[in-house]
């Protein structure tokens, strides 16, 4: 009898508890289909929700592009040399050097992109180091509860209310980072409290749910609950702060390479500025050395507008019903039931 | 009246842990200011062929930076409080030989002043903004300003500062290019002074304006997405009232809350971000020194600064937790609001 065909006891008994059916075992999705489900699920589908929406559409563009002009660009393009080509020459005149050169005829261009690359690991130190500890800090707190949450939502206080970009100068005085992932870390100081918090009270609310008490009452640890049960739920909340922690990193480390706290050690958007201000006085004399603090500052905006306008539309990629509605996978009668995860 | 008293205790215990903090990084980093002093001087006194008296080196430079390298931190600390507390003794700045505290005073009026007009700049454009967007909310105009505001977010302040900079006041020359006064100027109560001053300002006070602006809009849109969907609002309509009343009365009022409490943490955002505004803008407050302190060590200097800088955002963050009752009586005193 076929599956589909009405039945006058209501289908009940179609499935065997006991699996002695060998219709059950034909029915079970082959991993070609599993696979090709996971795929649409995971990565097609947001992938359509995302496309649709001009946000993520433009942002996520943008993303890819300083993506690949890190990776790919410091590959294709030669390191930048002193005296390849003339000192202060204008953007747009010699196509050899697209956006003019610098006080030591060094080309904007190969130094802009040779930049990326330390902006890249800024930025992921910043997310890694502010989403991690604010993930521990703020699932713990709020699912543990009690003396736990207090001790810990108390030194997430006390970081809140440090004076931020001070105290990373006073920091950044301190210890003289070079190292990339350092400078990353150090501005992400002030980044994870607001997120922990954030995130606690998300936990919270979450954690007497049903799903949640009756992992608790069939006896799993407190790791395994919150990270698999917990975690996930969270997951698109802590991707969204990650884009808004990556731009917040690249700004304060540009703002810190600019006014000279942090020590120059590779080529850095920040430093470009720096150099651009002090030995070329582009801001007094923007007629000679202008194009040299220009491009660095319009690629800083760009990574932020593109990061922004990403997370901003990620915002709805995360949205249940929309997935559903945009998924080939799960059949259009059950799409509306999606959306009560 | 008892959780106001928990509340002040939170503070005071949070400022004097950040302060702790700060006091025993410098003490445990290697080639902290002690060594960096004696290291200097005794390099000054061999260029000078002098004989090294190591002893007295370091005795100099535990009278310069108030710290005897033997003491334990934890002492050391409560002694570094006690003296400003009881004697308002900051110690006294390497850099510019001046009780730290006289050099910090005479910036903070001028820092003040530029937080609190970009502040207030900053914040009453959010609200009309968002409330604006909100009003005419799926229209041209709320995407076209929506683009707009998305924009003006991902120009950092210190960009917008610097392009000010070199346009407005080295092209153009409309305003003066750093510094807080006219220098020709008699300071006092007279119109060239004041005039200037207001014209020295401007530029900073733009680009603070820009910090807090973007980001507040969006969410104030939001909310007040939010409140007109709401039958108040939709009775209020219906019984006649002026849009103008709507807008102040009814909806502005009703989802000012949350913006408010980002008006308070954007006082501190604020003086922080003045640090980069000031040294862009040679304005010689409170950050312009705490800069030039760290660059160039002077550690009394920079830790009286960040007392400042904690000061403010301690105090800025308790007055928001006091008064949310006052902007929004539905929120509650924080004595029966559930923390979290």
């Amino acid at each position: 009898m076929s599956e589909k065909e009405p039945r006058s006891d209501g289908g009940v008994t179609q499935e065997s508890i006991f699996g002695t059916d060998d219709d059950t075992e034909r029915r079970r999705t082959p991993p070609a289909e599993r696979a090709r489900r996971a795929f649409d699920f995971y990565i097609a589908t947001p992938f359509r929700v995302a496309w649709s929406d001009w946000r993520t559409r433009i942002g996520g563009v943008g993303v890819l592009f300083y993506l690949l002009m890190g990776t790919l660009g410091v590959w294709l393009v030669p390191p930048p040399q002193i005296n390849e080509g003339p000192y202060y020459l204008q953007p747009f005149v010699d196509w050899s050097m697209p956006l003019g050169t610098d006080n030591l005829g060094r080309g904007v261009f190969k130094t802009l992109v040779h930049s990326t690359p330390a902006m890249m690991k800024m930025a992921l130190a910043g997310i890694v180091f502010s989403v991690g500890v604010a993930v521990l800090v703020g699932m713990i707190a709020g699912y543990k509860g009690g003396v736990v949450d207090t001790v810990l939502m108390t030194i997430a206080d006390v970081f809140i209310t440090l004076p931020g970009l001070p105290l990373i100068i006073v920091l950044a005085a301190i210890f003289s980072p070079k190292d990339p992932f350092i400078v990353g870390t150090i501005i992400a100081i002030d980044q994870w409290p607001g997120l922990a918090r954030m995130l606690r009270s998300q936990v919270l609310s979450l954690r007497d749910e049903d799903f949640v008490e009756a992992a608790r009452s069939i006896g799993l640890s407190t790791p395994t609950i919150v990270g698999q049960e917990l975690v996930p739920k969270v997951a698109p909340f802590v991707l969204v702060s990650a884009a808004g922690a990556a731009v917040a990193v690249i700004f304060q480390s540009v703002a810190l390479y600019f006014i000279g706290v942090l020590p120059f050690n590779s080529f850095n958007w920040g430093v470009m500025m720096q150099l651009a201000y002090e030995q070329g006085n582009a801001i007094s004399a923007p007629g000679r050395a202008g194009h040299w603090m220009l491009f660095p500052l319009l690629a800083i905006s760009g990574v932020s507008f593109s990061l922004i306008l990403f997370s901003q539309g990620l915002d709805r990629v995360f949205n249940p019903r929309l997935l559903a509605r945009h998924s080939e996978t799960i059949p259009e009668d059950e799409q509306d039931g999606a959306g009560d995860l | 009246m008892n959780y106001y008293i928990r509340r002040f205790a939170q503070a005071i215990v949070t400022f004097v842990v950040g302060m702790f903090i700060t006091f025993a990084l410098y003490r445990l980093v290697p080639g902290g200011p002690v060594e960096a002093i004696i290291a200097d001087r005794v390099q000054q006194m061999q260029q000078r062929g002098q004989p090294v008296d190591t002893q007295e080196v370091a005795q100099m430079a535990e009278q310069l930076t108030g710290i005897n390298p033997d003491t334990p931190i934890p002492i050391a600390f409560y002694e570094w409080l006690r003296d400003i507390i009881l004697y308002q003794d900051f110690g006294e700045s390497i850099l510019f030989q001046d009780p730290v505290f006289d050099i910090l005073f005479r910036g903070m009026p001028w820092s003040i002043f530029l937080s609190v007009y970009g502040l207030l700049l900053g914040f009453t454009a959010t609200i009309a903004v968002g409330v604006f967007m909100a009003w005419h909310e799926g229209t041209k105009i709320d995407s076209g300003l929506t683009v707009f505001v998305l924009v003006m977010r991902s120009i950092p302040y210190y960009v917008a500062a610097i392009v000010m900079l070199s346009v407005l006041a080295f092209q153009w020359g409309l305003f003066p290019t750093g510094g807080r006064a006219p220098p020709a100027a008699t300071p006092g109560f007279n119109i060239e002074y004041m005039v200037g001053i207001a014209r020295h300002a401007t530029l900073p006070i733009l680009s603070n304006f820009i910090v807090g602006f973007a980001g507040g809009a969006i969410g104030m849109r939001a909310l007040s997405v939010r409140v007109i969907g709401e039958d108040y609002l939709r009775s209020a309509r219906l019984r006649g009232l002026g849009t103008n009343r709507i807008l102040t009365r009814y909806l502005t009022r009703n989802s000012i809350l949350p913006i408010y409490t980002g008006f308070m943490l954007g006082i501190a955002g604020m003086f922080s971000s003045n640090v980069i505004t000031e040294v862009i803008f040679q304005y010689h407050g409170v950050g312009w020194f705490m800069l030039e302190a760290a660059v160039s060590q002077d550690y009394p200097l920079v830790m009286a600064a960040f007392v400042f800088f904690s000061g403010i955002t301690v105090t800025a963050i308790m007055i928001a937790d006091f008064t949310y009752g006052l902007i929004d009586p539905r929120a509650g005193t924080g004595a029966s609001r559930e923390s979290f």
